[in-house]
């Protein structure tokens, strides 16, 4: 290699590690440079992508956050605490960038023949920040906060499977499931799950805000701010930030505003309607990041007149989910097709017939059901996703061409999971994303599931699910999940217009991975561990 | 004096009453509101066994009355009772947001007060002139903007366009005192923007009502110099009604600055009461809502007294 090329090869990588220049750049130029491409790519690795930078104080604003949050992982709601809870504790695993389950407090996970036993091997590297290390105790404790009558944990539906949790010695879990559930390591992944330490009567300490994550608290005020300082002897790679600090800041022209004038280093949420003005900044770098989370416009179907599956599918084909895409959601979502499996999610099935918007036949369906003319009430709230009331009012203009008459019932912000959903016939949902299919279709759409939202009952689909749980063959699994998925398209009770992106946005100084995790905003929430400041 | 002694026990006696319907109203307020604590908080992830597990543990499938005299009980005695959500004792919980709150209604008081009195006797001075409309119509537009408005215009010239300022108020306890004031000053300045209106205009209004008063055209007869017929001779006449409404505005700078709060991301008291009423954490709701009247009967006592000190004849009524 000549003194040029390698000059010029130092520059681009300079320019690389500094996100000034793409993969796909880098390796044109170092092509361009008389290398192969084996040899560029490589580089890419070295000289580029693989250099964090230890050190700095990583600022970080987050748009969801409440003076009412606590540590009580069975109560976590907010983003701030879900951000702060992938910052200071750790999980069983972890989603990682390529969206593959990886390893957190488990080195490895194996399954009895039936997948209806799971072993967890802990980590023997990890402790908690107060130094006592992180044993098998402390994991079945934290597993149990979950379930059993006293427990007031949102998590208590995840795990309503699994009948007992123990420890066998210091470092081995065993988990035993009434049926087999071949996704239990991905549940693992859940927010609330997080492992605190045990008290000597079983019960967790999550009061005291101790954790096993990659950061320590060092102080904080719930619904204002956290600072947390890197934890020395974290058991994964990275934590290459010294120290770092969540600033809750709901308003979103405050987050913004905060993020260009470099009060902070990167925000959780950009609006989508100011997100092409934010793009002309070139300090900033905005990810748009398909995810899984859905808006879902599920129908209850024992409620006439939403019984008749001719009447719901007329409502499917009446949303015109190019136009609610441009309009409501800027572009920054991937088109639904009436099942709720997203291709952010494993087993995704290709090459389903996608329902455009069809006001012809969605009138035919109405004319066979003897329904013309249908008049439905939808209920919805801005709290809910901004725009969902532009978005009802837009789709009930589009459904309007095949005869339908649907009333746009505006309820308050306020209360509206508690009173509205799971109550009115027909309103609009948001879903945050679930790691697989089985925990999405397990939540929201098994017969006899607490939020089955639409009250869709279906034998086969039922029967498929049960079946395709315990399915440890991948090829088996997903011919299973692909029949579920036409069955919920043609025969399900719920329209879903989209899975919305996650948009979020760093200041250009701080160095990303190629690829982010789609399970949250910022990487999986787990920025705080996986980014880092270029010089 | 000891007239004024018995009217300060009569009134804050009165305030008392007040304080107690208070508490009731607000009490039955959240109670009406939709939804409860449990509901509250597990939000999305609510069971019908989960919400009933957390209603057992907080003790709220007890009537309506019977916590409320619990809570009365504890509160005669000095106890505020704990937070429902986070268990942590609510005077803890209040404290250091209400001494935030404090501050920053001290930090604008400082700038406004004696701002709009002198902009006040200046533009009664230079009444009709140029100085007097102009001056009158930028106060009455920052008065009649929105606070968060302003607080946007603000940060949009003194933060982003010309770096000055911090365009967010997020305070750490290290720092030192010219920092804090640094970094709070746009949301002081809002304020000092909305309130300065106000005041400004009574205290012109009061000397020029006083204007035509024959012991003014005395003095002027006398040759007493323009300024010296206002500071000397109108000003001492026009307090009463001008501390009333400084005393209003007080309390505005301190029950009325929520906007302020969310658009600089100010951890103050008012933010504080938002979270609580949306999570139905009654304990902190009733606290901070007593705190805010306690703060409208205490300006408004400290409004009376302060007028009968300048003027002795409100001391004699006939």
């Amino acid at each position: 290699m000549s003194k040029t090329d390698k000059s010029l090869l130092n520059k681009i990588g300079q320019a690389a590690r500094t996100g000034r220049i793409s993969r796909r750049n880098f390796l044109n130029t170092a092509a361009a440079a008389g290398l192969t491409a084996t040899t560029a790519t490589g580089l890419w690795t070295t000289k580029a992508a693989a250099q964090p930078k230890s050190g700095g104080t990583f600022r970080w604003g987050l748009h969801d956050g409440n003076t009412g949050d606590t540590h009580d992982p069975g109560t976590y709601v907010t983003r701030t605490m879900i951000f702060l809870a992938h910052t200071h504790r750790s999980y069983l695993t972890m989603i990682e960038g390529d969206g593959s389950l990886g390893p957190d407090l488990a080195d490895s996970w194996t399954a009895s023949e039936d997948a209806s036993e799971w072993t967890f091997e802990i980590t023997p590297n990890a402790s908690f920040h107060s130094g006592k290390p992180v044993t098998a105790k402390d994991v079945v404790a934290s597993i149990n906060h979950h379930r059993g009558e006293a427990t007031t944990s949102a998590a208590k539906a995840l795990l309503t499977d699994v009948t007992e949790v123990t420890a066998e010695g210091e470092h081995t879990v065993k988990v035993a499931l009434t049926g087999g559930n071949a996704d239990f390591p991905w549940l693992m992944t859940d927010y609330h799950l997080a492992i605190c330490p045990a008290n000597e009567d079983g019960t967790i300490d999550w009061k005291s805000g101790d954790g096993s994550g990659p950061y320590k608290i060092d102080n904080g005020e719930f619904g204002v701010q956290f600072s947390l300082s890197r934890h020395d002897g974290w058991h994964r790679e990275g934590a290459y930030f010294d120290k770092v600090e969540l600033l809750t800041l709901n308003d979103p022209n405050a987050r913004q505003t905060a993020l260009v004038t470099g009060d902070v280093d990167a925000v959780s949420l950009i609006e989508l309607k100011t997100m092409a003005l934010m793009q002309r900044d070139p300090n900033i770098t905005i990810h748009n990041v398909p995810s899984a989370g859905a808006i879902t416009l599920p129908m209850m179907c024992d409620v006439a007149p939403f019984d008749n599956v001719d009447v719901r599918n007329a409502m499917k084909l009446a949303m015109n989910r190019d136009e609610i895409i441009e309009k409501i959601a800027f572009g920054a979502a991937t088109k639904g097709n009436d099942f709720h499996h997203s291709p952010a999610q494993p087993y995704w099935p290709e090459g389903i017939e996608q329902r455009e918007y069809d006001p012809d036949q969605a009138k035919s369906l109405l004319k066979k059901a003897g329904a013309e003319g249908v008049s439905v009430n939808l209920s919805v709230a801005d709290s809910v996703y901004a725009g969902a009331v532009d978005m009802a009012v837009l789709y009930a203009e589009q459904a309007k061409a095949a005869g339908i008459n649907i009333n746009v019932v505006r309820e308050p912000n306020d209360g509206y999971y508690s009173d509205v959903w799971l109550k009115k016939p027909w309103c609009l949902v948001s879903w945050g994303a679930r790691p697989t299919p089985d925990v999405m279709y397990t939540l929201a759409y098994k017969s006899d599931a607490a939020w089955n939202e639409s009250h869709w009952q279906n034998e086969r689909f039922n029967e498929l699910l049960l079946q395709a749980k315990s399915e440890l063959d991948q090829g088996l699994r997903a011919e299973m999940y692909r029949e579920m998925a036409i069955l919920g398209k043609d025969d399900g009770g719920t329209v879903i217009p989209f899975f919305n992106n996650f948009v979020y946005a760093n200041r250009a100084n701080v160095g990303t991975p190629e690829n982010l995790a789609a399970s949250w905003e910022c990487d999986g929430a787990r920025a705080a561990s996986r980014w880092w400041f270029n010089a | 004096m000891g007239d004024l002694t018995g009217l300060v026990l009569k009134r804050l006696g009165f305030g008392l009453i007040t304080l107690l319907v208070v508490s009731v109203l607000i009490f039955f307020a959240v109670e009406l509101l939709p939804g409860d604590v449990a509901e509250a908080v597990l939000g999305q992830g609510a069971t019908e066994e989960t919400v009933a597990a957390m209603r057992d543990q907080l003790g709220l499938d007890r009537p309506a009355p019977v916590r409320y005299f619990e809570w009365l009980f504890g509160a005669i005695q000095g106890d505020f009772g704990v937070s429902l959500i986070s268990g942590e004792r609510v005077s803890e919980a209040i404290t250091g947001r209400f001494i935030n709150t404090l501050f920053l209604a001290a930090y604008a008081a400082v700038l406004a007060v004696p701002l709009a009195i002198f902009l006040g006797i200046l533009v009664a001075l230079l009444r009709n002139t140029l100085f007097d409309r102009v001056a009158n119509v930028l106060t009455l537009t920052s008065i009649s903007s929105p606070e968060f408005f302003l607080g946007y215009i603000l940060i949009l010239y003194l933060a982003v366009k010309a770096k000055a300022f911090p365009a967010i108020a997020s305070l750490t306890g290290d720092m030192s005192l010219l920092e804090l004031l640094h970094r709070t000053f746009l949301p002081a300045l809002t304020l000092v923007l909305v309130v300065t209106a106000h005041m400004m205009r009574m205290t012109r209004a009061a000397i020029i009502n006083l204007l035509a008063s024959p012991y003014i055209e005395m003095a002027r007869l006398k040759g007493t110099p323009p300024w010296k017929v206002i500071v000397h001779h109108a000003l001492p006449n026009a307090w009463a009604p001008i501390i009333n409404v400084v005393a209003l505005n007080l309390a505005y700078l301190i029950t009325g600055v929520v906007l302020v709060e969310v658009v600089f991301v100010y951890p103050g008291i008012g933010q504080l009461l938002v979270d609580a009423v949306s999570k139905r954490d009654f304990p902190i709701v009733q606290a901070c809502c007593l705190i805010f009247a306690a703060t409208f009967i205490l300006l408004n006592l400290a409004a009376d007294v302060g007028a009968i000190l300048t003027n002795p004849r409100l001391r004699h009524p006939k």
